[in-house]
């Protein structure tokens, strides 16, 4: 995965210098707070909250997720691989002579090819969803933060890169503040 | 002189014929904060009260059988169950399609009714998928066991071998395996995925540094960023899609176990939707089953509220018919047919033989408990719910019994009728499956939040957005 296909926003799997972090009580709120942020020209934001905000996604531009099409070719690569384990076996490796039935029998090789087409892409599904977001990852600059567990619970959170252009210097720590958040904090980089 | 006549504008329909209708109950009636939701929605995981003893106890008990008749069969041999020629399938095909059918429930919940915008599945998709996990474990133990030489079972998957022998692919026990196997993997997967953000509050939520660690684990180091959102939710839908066929395929090619057979009863088109539909129908059952007890133990009522009762008990009602239907179809195409092996099965052996107690039964379960469900009064009482549900649960065993029995001890050579009569050890695999599943769900509720958190906040502040209207909330 390369950084273009992510866009240009701050990605919380890839935090090299830092970031400031502001916590909100309310979505209402907190919304308000990143589209104010964006209309300021930041474009290194990302949020943590207990549950999808679908206004957020529409003020934080992104480029197409890269699972539907990781899906698509993995279903139809489960699906070859199925029909194929069992033409080789049955056709190829040990033709079983039943009845004088055909030894490459498409009809009933159906079954078994749609369950591998279904197998391959659920898995696909599942483990590019976790690659993506680079999970398992135990640790997190944000969980350095003393009470961000909040955020899975009932707070909003905005964090912003601090090598943002638009925020050099003391720049953004103020910008966040204008915002009447709950509290403004500094967020080591993760090296 | 006349006026001008005033331009004509449709007629606007008044609010209260839109269609469809809005509910009559609210999804969700949860006024507290949601640090108090997630207080509510977690309770179990901070300690459970002598029902939940209790019913562990005997869950154990009957998980103990479960092992023991289980370790019997092995030691002895399938010798020890009533099965013979004729009758070669009877208890323990009979489970498994009763335990793969429950499952069926849990997938339609969590996966059509994801795609079809039902929100109100938010509150209960967690334990129906967790149902379906726990039946299909039991399910694919019965297949495996009536193998005669279960250690064996692996001979059914296409692996190199230095015997040079591969699987069968023109059989339907190879189906069956890929079927079954491939929809106790996407389940877990997809119930997993929609998990992973309600562990991570589990996990902040612990008082403990040792839970939070071990939540922490489960969590893969979630935090709810909107990059993790999005790509959570595309995944979500993707599942939810591929598992959506599963649904209609499982039970279509387990009832091709069946139907690829000649056996009058068994030979016939119409199994595949008929199994579909009485898999989702059993499960409803099941699912209602669960549900009515965990929200009277936690006092639930806010969050399952009349709305789901009445939606489930609706959707119990449609499986009815459609089986209704299919019964009366199976029972036409018999007696159209002409043939006489189909029209003695069908009008002979079923409702007057030896069995003919038990096709009554059923057929009282089955078709006539749920018409219940026509009045509101029903659908919203947790009484009747639970009692119709327990029924029909009742009914959907006998079908598959009658099913398998009623064709097999009656079949074309009248010198080879023999009737079927299950042993002791066929009982204690029946209840002891029983025992194993209420153990697994029991320990589920007590230790993995069982209801879909972040899934009901969200609903709940798309609500709030949406002056509390259900019609209209955004797609999910």
């Amino acid at each position: 995965m390369t950084d273009a296909s992510w866009g240009c926003r701050m990605r919380d799997t890839r935090w090299p210098s830092g970031a400031y972090a502001a916590e909100f009580s309310s979505e209402r709120h907190f919304a308000g707070a990143v589209a104010i942020l964006r209309g300021q020209g930041y474009s290194k934001i990302e949020t943590y909250t207990p549950y999808p905000v679908p206004r957020i996604e529409a003020v934080l531009p992104e480029s197409p997720s890269v699972l539907p099409p990781l899906v698509l070719l993995a279903g139809f690569a489960g699906g070859l691989i199925g029909y194929w384990i069992q033409w080789y076996t049955n056709a190829v490796s040990y033709p079983l002579n039943i009845g004088g039935r055909p030894a490459h029998a498409a009809p009933a090789f159906f079954i078994p090819t749609f369950e591998g087409t279904i197998l391959a892409a659920a898995t696909a599904a599942f483990v590019g969803l976790f690659a993506l977001l680079r999970l398992p990852q135990p640790w997190h600059p944000m969980f350095e933060i003393n009470g961000f567990e909040r955020a899975s619970i009932d707070r909003f959170w905005i964090a912003v890169d601090a090598t943002d252009a638009r925020g050099s210097g003391d720049l953004t720590p103020r910008a966040l503040e204008a915002l009447k958040p709950l509290r403004v904090v500094r967020v080591p980089g993760s090296a | 002189m006349m006026a001008a006549p005033a331009r004509l504008e449709p007629p606007r329909p008044p609010e209260d014929t839109a269609f469809p209708p809005p509910p009559e109950w609210d999804v969700l009636q949860f006024d507290g904060s949601d640090r108090a939701l997630t207080d509510t929605l977690l309770a179990p995981l901070r300690g459970v009260g002598r029902t939940w003893w209790t019913l562990f106890v005997l869950s154990a008990l009957g998980t103990l059988l479960f092992a023991f008749t289980i370790t019997y069969t092995i030691a002895k041999g399938i010798g020890t169950w009533g099965n013979n020629i004729p009758v070669a399938w009877a208890f323990a095909i009979t489970n498994f399609v009763w335990w793969i059918g429950i499952g069926h429930a849990g997938t339609f919940i969590s996966a059509f009714l994801l795609l079809l915008n039902q929100h109100w599945r938010a509150s209960i998709n967690r334990v129906a998928e967790a149902m379906t996990i726990f039946a299909l474990m039991n399910a694919g133990l019965f297949p495996i066991l009536h193998l005669g030489r279960p250690w064996f079972f692996y001979w059914l998957i296409p692996y190199p071998a230095t015997m040079g022998v591969w699987p069968n692919f023109k059989s339907a026990l190879p189906w069956d395996i890929a079927a079954v196997t491939t929809y106790l993997t996407v389940s877990i997967l997809f119930w997993y995925a929609g998990l992973v953000p309600d562990l991570a509050t589990a996990r902040d939520h612990a008082a403990s540094t040792f839970r939070r660690r071990v939540y922490g684990i489960f969590a893969l180091g979630w935090r709810g960023s909107n990059t993790a959102w999005r790509q959570h939710r595309i995944a979500m839908v993707l599942l939810a899609g591929l598992a959506t066929p599963l649904v209609v395929s499982v039970h279509s090619v387990v009832s091709l176990d069946f139907s690829i057979a000649q056996l009058p009863g068994w030979h016939s088109t119409i199994f595949p939707p008929y199994f579909v539909v009485g898999a989702i129908y059993s499960g409803f059952a099941m699912v209602l089953l669960l549900i009515l007890p965990l929200r009277w133990a936690y006092g639930l009522e806010h969050i399952i509220t009349k709305r789901h009762l009445d939606a489930m008990a609706k959707l119990t009602l449609v499986m009815a018919l459609l089986l209704t239907y299919a019964y009366v179809v199976e029972l036409f195409v018999s007696w159209y047919s002409q043939d006489p092996s189909e029209r003695f099965t069908y009008f002979v052996e079923r409702p007057r033989g030896a069995y003919a107690v038990f096709y009554w039964i059923m057929i009282t379960c089955n078709v006539i408990v749920p018409q219940i469900f026509w009045w509101k009064r029903f659908r919203t009482s947790v009484g009747v719910l639970f009692a119709a549900g327990a029924a029909i649960l009742i009914g959907m065993w006998l079908e598959r019994f009658i099913i398998i029995v009623t064709s097999l001890d009656r079949s074309f050579l009248a010198s080879s009728w023999h009737l079927y009569r299950p042993t002791w050890v066929d009982f204690g695999l029946l209840f002891g499956s029983l025992g194993q599943f209420g153990l697994l769900f029991l320990l589920f509720v007590r230790f993995v939040p069982f209801v879909a958190i972040s899934e009901v906040k969200r609903l709940r502040h798309d609500l709030k957005a949406n002056d509390g209207r259900e019609l209209g909330l955004p797609h999910a």
